[in-house]
């Protein structure tokens, strides 16, 4: 089953020359460029309306570029970003702390355990300054200290502070700012808005990118549409677990479909679980909640340390309590990186020692803290988050310890990109979560807010000019070229198959069966048999899922079902790549940790001599395994180490 | 330990179906035993997962993130849009806010501006459209000033904020007896407004966004009931900020406005 | 080539926007215009009746003081102006506030209408069929509509009385209110239409006073509590004294008995001016 892949041919990210802190600058010079008054003949689409989306196709829109943006969501600002609690990471060094470009640049190779491509880490470190300056200037409330100036904090265990934040919500107002930028441009007559419209596929025209084909979510209408390049910016593929903290829409279907035309798909095994999330309660469960990663400051980790005790925790004396963060790790406590509290969380909930009615938590508890600082200070800081707690549980946090559990939160792997964001396929680009990105196989908090904008705002308008340019004077493919036709009637022809099946289970029903076998075997901890065990077992729940489901109603109309089961088919496809990977990574780093793989004390050990690497798949057909192809990752400026929080 | 856990519940829904837009609609009823730890959405997929095991269709409704946050999600609860508790979206409500034998009557939001698309969704679109008509700062990816470069006193960025705290979700156009989306709107034009960064728009930003909102939605009577709707709390001293701001656009001379 | 709005949104404008009126005339036609219109006119409105209210206080002073009430009101502008100019001046200034408050009511609440009752009647449904909950809307900001033209219709009832004795018919006499008070309102019918009236006013400049408060955008948190208890007030002042000409009559306050100068002179009564200028 897991025989290695051949050898392929090194991937040429086009990693311009130079020093890192140069590459960026001398390369912006060295780009072609389109003239402005040719911009208007260049026709773009730009799939997804969160972060990166929005800010990309609001910037296309004002270089004078034509841009169509789509969003399967009634309105472009719904989108997951949306739901980003804590900030946005930036060096402008305004604690005047010590930060710097060099410094983000470092911390994020470094938090990535040292798989990620060095020279688009600095770009992005280079562009987070102009992110903050950018979305102040659209009214963006960040905090402000009381001489009206930004302020900044510490997150996730950074050692200075580079974090600009708006409350509990800073997601929901950076995309608020880009939804602006982009409906000014709507308004401006330089974007086209299709809303209700879910990209079923990509389209090429003689090996490049030439548009897609959407359906209508309200009318199921399938309509093509061409341009000279297709950028996606769909998300990340959290959902592939069923349960995860993304919002219940959020899937792989776009980057999937690009990647059936050729675009490989990079480090699917990547995948980050966040420590602090509401564990389970039942089985209709339909998501989780995430709680802030900064209520680790101030609550304290623990378990009974007696199995299967049921005692309320108030019942539980000092000394049988296991502080078991504090006991393993006395420098950083309870704040060691999420993977690190992750795992912990699961081996002592494996050991049976989980607490609440399904023994599937951990306590946070934040007693010593309110009888330290006193209940104010702790509701001043935390109130929000002790509510929503409170709303979701029905249990009061100020008097019993929370319950936490980890939770999938981020997707580290994506479609493969050049330096320039461009995929395997020429004239297609992804950004943003979509696509493999900057974190390597982890990324550090409030990073994520950081990336997506840099890639829609200040990366892609550059780079995506280098290519266009070369068309100039090329008309778009017309959309009643074959190629279009025959891919519209291929997406059609899925709608008609999947009404046809009517089997007996639903969409839903499939997709939670597949989450717990990717939870079980490809979630926090993976080893051999375990991944081998999904191999088998997600290609034969899949074809259960072929032939049983049961999507009712018709084609033509808003059909929540029909949408369902696209995405959960992509789901099926992207999960067993994610198991194949898993085993052929036979080291442990960041969000990818195989048992085989660890250090006396537990810990992931990365073997930088075979691994430091990305893998990129490339699609091969139905039926047919993909092939697994090799970026070499370069370090010349961060010296590889490994990690210890002890 | 806390009220109610694991308890299961005997509710009677009333969910109004409709097939489209142009369709007629009615009400369906339901028995539904459901946990009090279920979320008010997860009763529906539930519901929805027995339907679809009976081979009927199921409950069209829209929701995301499911965190209160997106503003995806949205129905009327027994009369009260996003249920009966207080600054919760509908994706936070609770079973454990019904009791055994309760009958819900589930509904969508109402509007003329929000025709109903299927079942309990509805096409919230008027709202894109009033952000459209000048919802923003006009300044281009990478025209922006160095961002400390404008202070901005905490109390108005901190003001400005409770209003940018609008998820969209029109559950203030729905709560409104007239349709108004007086909340909504006042809410971008009250964060905007406020901010030094969005002075040079102001006035023509509170013109055009009014003068769209007027196309859609009906018109303010000041009963108060959106902002008890908001699952963001935001209150109606925006709308009175919007309605002086407006006057003020309408009558100044905006040629003027350096000379003071 | 570019995407229209049209095309854009599924959703048509409820009430397309037409081509602009000029100023000041464009004020009119928004929405939020026409509520501070609405919010102006009723404040002026609010004015004229506590105005009224306070002047009719001179009834339980007797038939003099109130003929002399009546008289200065006529004479009111002293010589500068023909008798009587300014108070025609202040009448059609009053009907015109009152026109265009009931004009932009009426208009409003019908576009209010379109807005959401049609909401419904597509789907074949009230706005909403399972019937709502109001957790903030008193029940006077809900009655508007209804103590409206109660108000309206009264007014024109009270004008048909007082005014030109329509009801009255012999016994009305021009220039001697006292004594077209103490007849009409000495009728019990005609108090108990006067309570209810007097109630339903109360009940709208309830929610009037404090609503315009926030159409005309005046907000400022430092006092917005006191908005509330404002217009608490102003309605309870004008109930009370509105209230207590009708009750008063009623119990026999304001009846003739005492009168001394004879009734049915019309035009300067010679003996409620003497008396009125002894005092």
């Amino acid at each position: 089953m897991s025989s290695p892949s051949p050898v392929t041919p090194r991937l040429d990210a086009k990693v311009p020359v130079g020093a890192i802190a140069d590459k960026w600058q001398n390369h912006k010079f060295s780009m072609n460029l389109v003239n402005p008054n040719n911009k208007r003949r260049f026709d773009v689409i730009v799939v997804g309306t969160g972060l990166a989306g929005a800010s990309a196709a609001a910037s296309l829109g004002e270089l004078g570029y034509r841009v169509k943006a789509f969003t399967f969501h009634d309105s472009p600002r719904r989108a997951h970003s949306i739901a980003a609690q804590g900030g946005i990471n930036a060096a402008k060094n305004y604690p005047n702390d010590g930060d710097s470009v060099h410094r983000l640049f470092y911390d994020t190779v470094k938090g990535g355990d040292y798989r990620s491509r060095e020279a688009n880490v600095h770009r992005l470190a280079e562009v987070s300054v102009d992110i903050i300056d950018q979305a102040t200037a659209q009214g963006v409330p960040f905090a402000r200290d009381y001489g009206g100036l930004l302020d900044n904090r510490s997150f996730g265990g950074a050692q200075v502070s580079r974090t600009f934040y708006a409350r509990g919500q800073t997601g929901q107002q950076l995309l608020i700012g880009a939804y602006s930028a982009l409906m000014r441009q709507v308004a401006a007559g330089t974007v086209e808005l299709h809303s209700r419209s879910e990209l079923l596929d990509v389209v090429k025209k003689d090996g490049r990118a030439c548009g897609i084909v959407t359906r209508d979510l309200l009318s199921g209408e399938v309509t093509p549409h061409s341009a000279h390049a297709v950028v996606l910016a769909t998300g990340g593929y959290g959902n592939v677990y069923f349960l995860s903290t993304n919002a219940m829409m959020c899937n792989v279907t776009a980057a999937w479909r690009a990647h059936k035309q050729g675009a490989f798909f990079a480090n699917p095994c990547y995948t980050q679980i966040h420590p602090t999330c509401i564990p389970v309660s039942d089985d209709f469960q339909s998501k989780l909640t995430l709680m802030s990663e900064s209520l680790r400051n101030d609550g304290r980790i623990w378990v009974p340390t007696t199995f299967d005790d049921a005692r309320p925790a108030a019942d539980v004396p000092e000394s049988e309590r296991d502080y078991y963060l504090e006991r393993k790790y006395p420098a950083f406590g309870n704040l060691v990186p999420r993977d690190v509290a992750s795992r912990n969380a699961k081996t002592v909930c494996d050991e049976g020692r989980g607490v609440g009615p399904l023994k599937n938590g951990v306590y946070l508890d934040f007693a010593a803290a309110i009888s330290r600082d006193g209940l104010e200070a702790i509701s001043d800081k935390y109130g929000n988050l002790f509510d929503m707690y409170h709303r979701i549980t029905g249990e009061n946090p100020y008097e019993q310890p929370m319950r936490i559990y980890p939770a999938i939160h981020y997707t580290m792997g994506g479609l493969w990109v050049d330096y320039h964001l461009m995929t395997t396929v020429p004239g297609l680009y992804c950004i943003g979560e979509a696509n493999f990105s900057d974190h390597g196989a982890n990324r550090l908090g409030a990073s994520a807010l950081m990336q997506g904008l840099a890639d829609g705002y200040f990366v892609l308008p550059y780079t995506i000019g280098d290519d266009l340019a070369g068309l100039l004077g090329q008309a778009v493919v017309p959309t009643n070229d074959p190629v279009f036709t025959e891919a519209v009637r291929g997406v059609e022809d899925e709608q008609k198959r999947w009404l046809s099946i009517n089997g007996t289970r639903s969409v839903d029903h499939f997709h939670r069966e597949l989450g717990r076998i990717v939870w079980e075997y490809i979630g926090m901890a993976r080893n051999q048999p375990g991944l081998e065990k999904a191999l088998t077992e997600i290609p034969a729940l899949r074809e259960e899922f072929h032939s049983d489901v049961r999507v009712l109603g018709s084609a033509e109309t808003l059909n929540q079902s029909l949408e369902k089961a696209g995405r959960v088919a992509d789901f099926f496809d992207l999960a067993e790549l994610m198991a194949r990977d898993a085993l052929e990574r036979e080291e442990s780093c960041g969000g990818h940790f195989r048992e085989e793989h660890q250090t006396a004390e537990g810990e992931a050990q990365r073997d930088d001599e075979n691994f430091a690497h990305v893998a990129a798949w490339e699609w091969n057909g139905d039926g047919t395994a993909q092939t697994r192809h090799r970026e070499e990752l370069d370090f010349e400026n961060v010296a590889l180490a490994q990690r210890s929080y002890k | 330990m806390s009220e109610g856990h694991g308890e299961t519940i005997n509710v009677t829904l009333k969910v109004w179906r409709q097939d489209g837009p142009d369709a007629t609609g009615r009400f369906e009823v339901h028995h539904q035993a459901i946990s009090t730890d279920a979320s008010f959405l997860e009763m529906l997929d539930v519901l929805n997962e027995q339907l679809n095991e009976a081979g009927l269709e199921p409950v069209a409704f829209e929701s995301d993130c499911r965190e209160g946050i997106c503003g995806t999600c949205g129905v009327m609860i027994n009369g009260r849009a996003h249920g009966p508790q207080r600054a919760t979206a509908t994706c936070q409500l609770h079973m454990r806010e019904f009791r055994d034998g309760d009958e819900i009557v589930i509904e969508p939001f109402r509007a003329a501006g929000f025709p109903v698309v299927r079942d309990l969704a509805v096409d919230r679109s008027p709202l894109d459209r009033i952000i459209e008509a000048g919802g923003f700062i006009s300044v281009n990816t990478g025209a922006a000033a160095e961002a400390n470069l404008t202070p901005v006193p905490k109390e108005a960025a901190d003001q400005a904020f409770d209003a940018a705290a609008c998820i969209g979700c029109g559950a203030c156009v729905a709560a409104c007896p007239n349709s108004a989306a007086q909340l909504f709107t006042s809410a971008k034009v009250g964060h905007l407004g406020l901010l030094p960064q969005g002075q040079a728009e102001r006035w023509s930003r509170t013109e055009s966004m009014v003068e769209a909102m007027e196309e859609f939605f009906g018109s303010c009577t000041n009963h108060g009931e959106c902002s008890e709707a908001c699952p963001k709390e935001i209150s109606l001293d925006f709308i009175a900020l919007m309605n002086r701001d407006y006057m003020k656009a309408k009558i100044r001379n905006r040629s003027l406005a350096g000379q003071h | 080539m570019a995407q229209t709005t049209g095309q854009r949104y599924r959703v048509a404008p409820v009430r397309p926007r037409g081509r602009e009126w000029p100023f000041p005339l464009n004020l009119y036609q928004s929405a939020v215009g026409r509520k501070w219109v609405m919010a102006v006119t009723g404040l002026g409105l609010i004015g004229f009746v506590l105005i009224h209210m306070i002047g009719n206080l001179h009834v339980y002073e007797g038939p003099a003081r109130m003929y002399e009430y009546a008289e200065s009101l006529r004479s009111l502008g002293g010589g500068l102006v023909p008798q009587g100019t300014v108070l025609w001046l202040l009448r059609l200034g009053l009907l015109s506030m009152f026109v265009l408050h009931l004009h932009s009511a009426i208009t409003l609440s019908r576009m209010s209408g379109n807005a959401s009752e049609k909401a419904g009647r597509i789907s074949g449904a009230k706005k909403y069929e399972g019937g709502r909950d109001h957790l903030a809307a008193t029940y006077a900001s809900r009655t508007m509509r209804w103590t409206g033209p109660i108000i309206a219709l009264f007014i024109l009832y009270h004008l048909a009385d007082l005014t030109w004795g329509w009801w009255l018919g012999d016994d009305f006499v021009a220039g001697d209110p006292y004594h077209n008070v103490s007849e009409s309102l000495g009728n019990l019918p005609v108090a108990v239409l006067y309570v209810v009236a007097n109630i339903a006013l109360a009940w709208h400049i309830f929610h009037g006073a404090w609503s315009m408060f926030q159409s005309l955008g005046v907000n400022n948190p430092r006092y917005n509590h006191l908005r509330r208890a404002l217009a608490t007030g102003v309605a309870g002042l004008i109930l009370v004294g509105n209230l207590s000409f009708p009750l008063l009559a009623q119990a026999g306050l304001i009846d003739e008995d005492g009168r001394t100068c004879p009734v049915g002179e019309v035009q300067g009564n010679a003996c409620l001016a003497d008396q009125a200028s002894d005092h």
